[in-house]
Order: structure tokens, then sequence, then C-alpha cells
């Protein structure tokens, strides 16, 4: 694994970082993208000239992208496959008022 | 909320505009804007005002554009080129407006390409070549930091178009400063070499300082930004001997006719051109 996709600071330049920019009415923060800074500071510095150019955010989160734990392709089944036939699990057996939002 | 793709997420709430790569949810700075010169406003001193604000904003993004494909990380291109754009287009609403009040009805290209060195007003600080990164940054915090303070002001300037442009330009400003800010500390007190670039660069700049006056005064507040930076990044700003002649008396250094052949040449090869 190189320094780069580790997310350390290595000869190759500045660690890597992820980004995540809430909408102008977005409810939550949404993955944009990644980039590289040298630290916290810069890499919200970077997201914001990178990300939000357009005017689609409110609000930034970076995040070091080694803090991520993600999990893994060899994992796909036993952690997703099993919901697949619970349908029981989905919030449709009773009615939703039409002046709730958000759901 | 659609989730089909982050950035129409994050675009909701303009959905009249699904295109959301050419810019959603734009204003006008200029909307509803009263364009009559107000009584009491000298229309020729308002718009020489323009043009010397404009032609900063002009020069200042034609040398930051000279780093796009040479800055040290892509980051930092589109950082710079960002600031410039900026500029650029306060430059563009000041040249706009020069032409309505001072009786020409020229538009914003015939100020930025049909007028020769002779005829710019911007002060020479911002025509200096690019140099090293540590140079752009040392400028760009005197350049906004000395233009926040002017467009402040001019947030209560009778003319209500300069006032509107002024309004928009703060917000830009702000963070034109805080970038340079934050790279002037990080190069100051960082390695022996960025330090030395760094002092070497405010050894550059210091001489053009006298020239930043403005009709308001805004030294004292210029100087606690700079001394504030400088402190922080571990430098002193050197005691300046002012340069004789000023570029908003049309005196210029021999460094702003090449900047102005490049950015005129095609506009003046081809002069009626649209693309």
């Amino acid at each position: 694994m190189s320094a780069e996709q580790s997310g350390k600071p290595g000869k190759q330049g500045w660690p890597l970082y992820e980004v995540f920019v809430r909408g102008k009415r977005g409810l939550n923060h949404v993955h944009v993208g990644s980039l590289h800074a040298a630290d916290d500071a810069m890499a919200l510095t970077h997201a914001r000239d990178l990300y939000t150019r357009r005017n689609e955010g409110v609000s930034i989160w970076v995040v070091r992208s080694e803090h991520i734990a993600a999990s893994t392709r060899d994992e796909k089944d036993p952690f997703f496959a099993p919901s697949a036939d619970k349908v029981y699990r989905h919030p449709t057996f009773y009615d939703i008022p039409d002046d709730v939002p958000h759901i | 909320m659609s989730d089909d793709h982050v950035y129409l997420t994050l675009a909701e709430g303009h959905e009249d505009d699904t295109r959301w790569a050419y810019g959603t949810g734009f204003e006008d700075p200029l909307h509803g804007v009263d364009t009559t010169v107000p009584e009491g406003v000298d229309a020729g001193a308002l718009a020489a005002d323009c043009v010397a604000l404009a032609d900063d904003a002009l020069v200042s993004a034609q040398r930051l554009a000279e780093w796009v494909t040479r800055a040290p990380e892509l980051e930092e291109e589109v950082a710079l080129a960002n600031i410039g754009l900026d500029l650029l287009g306060q430059a563009r609403l000041l040249y706009s407006r020069a032409g309505q009040v001072d009786g020409t009805g020229r538009d914003e290209d015939a100020y930025a390409y049909f007028r020769d060195t002779d005829d710019f007003r911007n002060v020479r600080l911002a025509e200096l070549p690019s140099g090293d990164f540590a140079f752009a940054v040392v400028r760009l915090l005197v350049l906004s930091s000395w233009r926040l303070a002017h467009f402040r002001r001019l947030q209560a300037h009778p003319d209500p178009v300069l006032a509107a442009v002024a309004a928009k330009g703060v917000k830009e400003l702000t963070y034109h400063r805080q970038y340079a800010a934050e790279w002037c500390v990080r190069l100051g007190d960082g390695t022996d070499e960025s330090h030395r670039r760094m002092r070497a660069a405010l050894d550059e700049v210091a001489p053009y300082l006298g020239e930043l006056h403005t009709a308001y005064d805004v030294r004292d507040e210029v100087a606690d930004d700079l001394r504030q930076v400088t402190r922080a990044a571990g430098l002193t700003l050197p005691v300046y001997r002012p340069l004789p002649g000023s570029g908003r008396a049309g005196e210029h250094t021999e460094h702003l006719a090449p900047l102005l052949t490049e950015l005129q040449g095609i506009a003046r090869a081809h002069p009626e051109a649209t693309w």
C-alpha cells in the first residue's frame, strides 16, 4: 500500500482527505469527493475551493481518509444480503400522514 | 430528498436548474439596485474611483491566472484561480459602472482591452511579476487586507452600485485574506527555506506599501492585519522606504506593459469577436 492510499503523509505529498458537503437545503452532509491537504485547516480551505464553487454548500466536513473504517467486498454477503427478504423491516405496514416530512 | 446523485441532492431547492454544472441559485449582486447617480456625487470622481479599483482587480487577476498549471499543488492552483476570478468579477462590475457614469457609455471590455499602459490606474504592487509562491501569498495578503479595509468603508458609499459591489466584495476578500494569511503563517513558521523565501517576499513588497492609500484612512487597520500575521509567522515587516511615483497617477513599472500585451492581445487582434 502506498503512502497516498493509506492516507499517511509521505514523500509523495500531502495526506488524502474525504469531503462531505451539506447542501443549501439538504438535511445531512453528503460525500462529494476527496482531496490532498497538509492539515485539517488546509483541507477545509481546499474543500471550499474545489467542491463549493458552484454554490452547492452551506457546511463542509473533512476527515482524513485513513480515519474512515470501511466494510470490504468480502463482507458484502454477510453484511447486506440477509436484509433482502425481510420486508417486515420496512415501515410500510401503516399509513404515514401526508403532513409528515422527511420520511 | 433525491439521492440519485450527490450534486442533485446538494442542489436541491433549485429544481428549476438541474444543470448544476453550470451553476445553481446564482444571485445578481446588482439586482434591484438603483443605477442613477445620486445627487451630490461627482460622476467624474466616481468613475475614476471605479476604474482604479477595477484596474487593481484586473491586473491582480491576471497575475493570479499565471499560476494555472504552475502552482505547487493542484488544489492551490484552483484556489489561486478562484481568487483571480473573484477579482475579475469585481473588475467587470466596476468597469461597467464607470462606463455608465463617465458619460462615454463604454462597456467593460473597452476599459479592460482598449486602454494603454498609461491609462491604467492600478497600484504597482499588483503588476509586479509573479515571483515564487511565497511572494504570491505575501502580495495577496497585503492587497486583500488593503482592499478589504477599503471595501468595508465603501459599503456606505452614497453611490448604491459601488456600495453593492463593495458588499459583495467584502465576503470574497475576507476569504482571500484568510487563504493568504494561512499560507504566510505556514511558510513563515515552516522550514528554513520557506522562512527565507517569506523574508525575501516581504522585502520585495515593503517599498510598495506606501502607495496603498485610499480616500479613507485604513492604514492602521491594514498595518494591524499585517502585524498580526507576520507575528504568527515568526516574521517582521521590514521598515519600508516608499518608492516615488504612484500607479494611481498612471506611473507604472516596466512589468505592466508585457502583462497588458498578453491580456489584450486577442481582443485587439479580433475587436468584435464573440465566443
